[in-house]
């Protein structure tokens, strides 16, 4: 090491007691949430397993945004298609609500410095309709703290905090780079917006999303929805980890010896079945070369790892491979009903990839682009509403946390082989992408003992608190979203069965799921009958 | 995954224990931070980004390199994800440039907006 050395203080973090709002999570929604809140006059805190500006899928990537202007019929017809395309389970209400909210904030960032590019059809212009990660959420940090938010880092939540009435009030949770100190906030309502759970799968930036804050939700009563809508793979190299997709609209796939395969472009599900049945490689040779220079600008960290690896993707081929994104780019997640995001549970708001994002997107992928609209607008909404909420009189607070925090039994199993369980019946497309009804069955039969093992107990980890609530997070996702994979005996969207390859008219409805020892999917009423009340 | 902290190049801000959301690594006693858990390591390139000197080099490969990786083998790419997005004095933030092909490409489309 040479020159001047910066080491910065260590002091420990200092915690409030007790804020208005107290958000969970600090990607886009839950900045985009602490704003919001901030914005009424409430106090706010915003606690982070990792870092606001680095945590979870945007800032690794980046969105492409649900960016529609309000002239002429542009923003129904958006609306329309999407609906058609997502199975039928949108709210066209909260569809126009979430694009017009996307409109006004992105035209906030612009205000505050976001450096939006030049647009080619417009002299003069700017072209907002889509963010950068790192440059998107350093913009975030800053507009956070700049209103007065609290942020606490490196600091994940591990449980809620309940009344007697069983409202939420607070928060608690550990400081891992402080030797897992205790932190906890009492708080007027919290916001979870931890992101979805994509089962350590090293989709790009999605480690950190682990279903946590489902989890949290669940244990104090709250419902979930959509759970069936998780499994959206991403395409990556084989060797790496940038699940982006966009760029393989270019490619030509073929087999190791060579042959060509009949895909075309991104080529979902198609590229999906080739990749059960063996091998497959890629090359991206149906961009002209003149394009090339704006795909790199355009996605530095597609061509990054290429580079790296000294491999020209343009003319090389080179090894694809399916990713698990879970519920992070699939749909389901805690149910939100109640206006501004209220989740069922008093006091308990979610946003972003927490929240169910059926409302804007169905049972189809909101890839970055509606995702990243949803992230914005649904935290909005849940900030403004956490900040107006009033809670009655704060009673006692109780740690509503269980499995993986509080052992019932004798500790029998570790973090890891509880992971890699998981993952065995989530992870592979022949069990999670395409499902059959006797699959569904079968890992149910494996996931439902490893429960109880969590619940029971892990062996210590490496991190007291967050490796075994991790893993019992992922269990829970896993038993939900098989369960209500086997509540759907049909295909629509995303979920695919093998058994039942059509979509069957009657059951467009959407399933709610709750519980966690034992599961409850319950079938919603028809859209058409909710969509016309 | 990271595997290289410049020792050389390291000033001792401990930006990147800071930053890494997925906590790789810890501070070093001799001030340079150390790779402590790199199985959490997801290869996200962000610690590269934020990284004032450019004293790290984080592998494509998402998983551990079998070998110790030579500094100076890879000594010119250091920090290269900070400069492919135009971050650090004197360089354009990528996003100012991030126009891209259009999403539904055929050839011959004239170009659309950016896709990130």
């Amino acid at each position: 090491m040479t020159g001047r050395v910066r080491r910065s203080a260590r002091r420990p973090v200092a915690v409030p007691a007790r804020v208005d709002v107290l958000v969970l999570g600090g990607g886009p929604a839950g900045t985009w949430a602490a704003l919001a809140a901030a914005a009424e006059g409430a106090s706010v805190a915003l606690v982070d397993k990792g870092w606001c500006g680095t945590s979870g899928a945007a800032a690794a990537g980046g969105n492409n945004l649900w960016f529609v202007p309000p002239e002429g019929e542009a923003r129904e017809r958006a609306i329309e298609t999407r609906t058609r395309e997502g199975g039928f389970l949108t709210d066209p209400r909260r569809m126009a609500a979430a694009v017009a909210r996307t409109w006004d904030a992105v035209h906030e960032l612009a205000a505050a410095g976001y450096p939006f590019p030049d647009d080619e059809h417009r002299p003069g212009e700017r072209y907002l309709g889509s963010l950068q990660g790192p440059e998107y959420m350093r913009l975030q940090r800053r507009r956070v703290r700049r209103a007065g938010v609290v942020v606490v880092d490196q600091s994940p939540a591990t449980e809620l905090l309940g009344d007697d009435d069983g409202a939420v009030v607070g928060a608690a949770g550990v400081h891992r780079q402080h030797g897992n100190a205790p932190w906890s906030i009492g708080a007027g309502a919290v916001v979870v917006a931890t992101g979805g759970c994509a089962f350590l799968s090293g989709a790009l930036g999605c480690n950190v999303d682990t279903g946590d804050g489902a989890l949290m939700a669940a244990e104090v009563g709250a419902e979930l929805s959509g759970m069936e809508f998780s499994n959206q793979y991403g395409t990556a190299p084989a060797f790496g980890a940038e699940t982006k997709g966009l760029m393989y609209q270019f490619a030509t796939y073929s087999r190791a010896d060579g042959t060509e395969l009949d895909i075309g472009g991104m080529g979902r599900p198609a590229l999906q079945r080739a990749m059960v049945e063996g091998p497959v490689y890629a090359r991206l040779d149906r961009a002209e070369p003149e394009l090339h220079q704006k795909m790199r600008w355009s996605q530095p960290n597609f061509f990054l790892p290429f580079d790296k690896m000294g491999v020209d993707p343009f003319r090389e081929r080179f090894g694809v491979r399916a990713v698990l994104e879970g519920t992070v780019r699939g749909t389901g997640g805690i149910a939100v009903p109640g206006e501004g995001c209220a989740t069922t549970v008093p006091g308990l708001f979610a946003a972003g990839d927490a929240a169910s994002r059926e409302d804007i997107t169905g049972g189809i992928t909101g890839g970055g682009s509606h995702n990243g609209a949803w992230a914005i607008s649904s935290g909005s909404w849940a900030g403004t509403a956490a900040a107006r909420h009033r809670p009655r009189a704060a009673g006692r607070a109780t740690p509503a946390g269980r499995a993986g925090l509080r052992p019932v039994g004798r500790p029998r199993g570790r973090y890891d082989d509880v992971v890699a369980a998981v993952q065995s019946r989530v992870l592979p497309l022949e069990l999670n992408r395409f499902r059959t009804g006797a699959s569904l069955r079968e890992s149910l039969a494996v996931l439902d003992p490893l429960w109880e093992q969590v619940v029971d107990g892990l062996a210590p980890a490496d991190r007291p608190g967050t490796h075994s609530r991790q893993a019992a997070a992922m269990v829970a996702h896993a038993r939900w979203m098989y369960s209500a994979a086997l509540a759907r005996p049909e295909s629509r969207a995303m979920h695919l069965r093998g058994d039942h390859p059509d979509t069957d008219p009657a059951q467009t409805h959407r399933l709610r799921v709750r519980g966690l020892d034992d599961i409850a999917v319950i079938a919603d009423r028809p859209r058409e009958a909710v969509i016309a009340s | 995954m990271i595997e290289i902290v410049s020792a050389e190049r390291c000033i001792g801000c401990d930006r990147c224990v800071d930053i890494c959301p997925t906590d790789v690594f810890d501070r070093g006693s001799g001030g340079v931070p150390v790779i402590a858990r790199q199985a959490d390591c997801q290869t996200c390139f962000l610690c590269e980004a934020w990284c004032p000197v450019d004293a790290l080099f984080v592998a494509p490969e998402r998983d551990p390199l079998p070998e110790r990786l030579d500094e100076a083998d890879v000594g010119g790419t250091l920090g290269s994800y900070r400069e492919a997005i135009g971050w650090g004095h004197g360089r354009t933030p990528g996003a100012r440039i991030a126009v891209g092909p259009p999403l539904r490409h055929e050839p011959g489309d004239r170009p659309g907006p950016p896709l990130v």
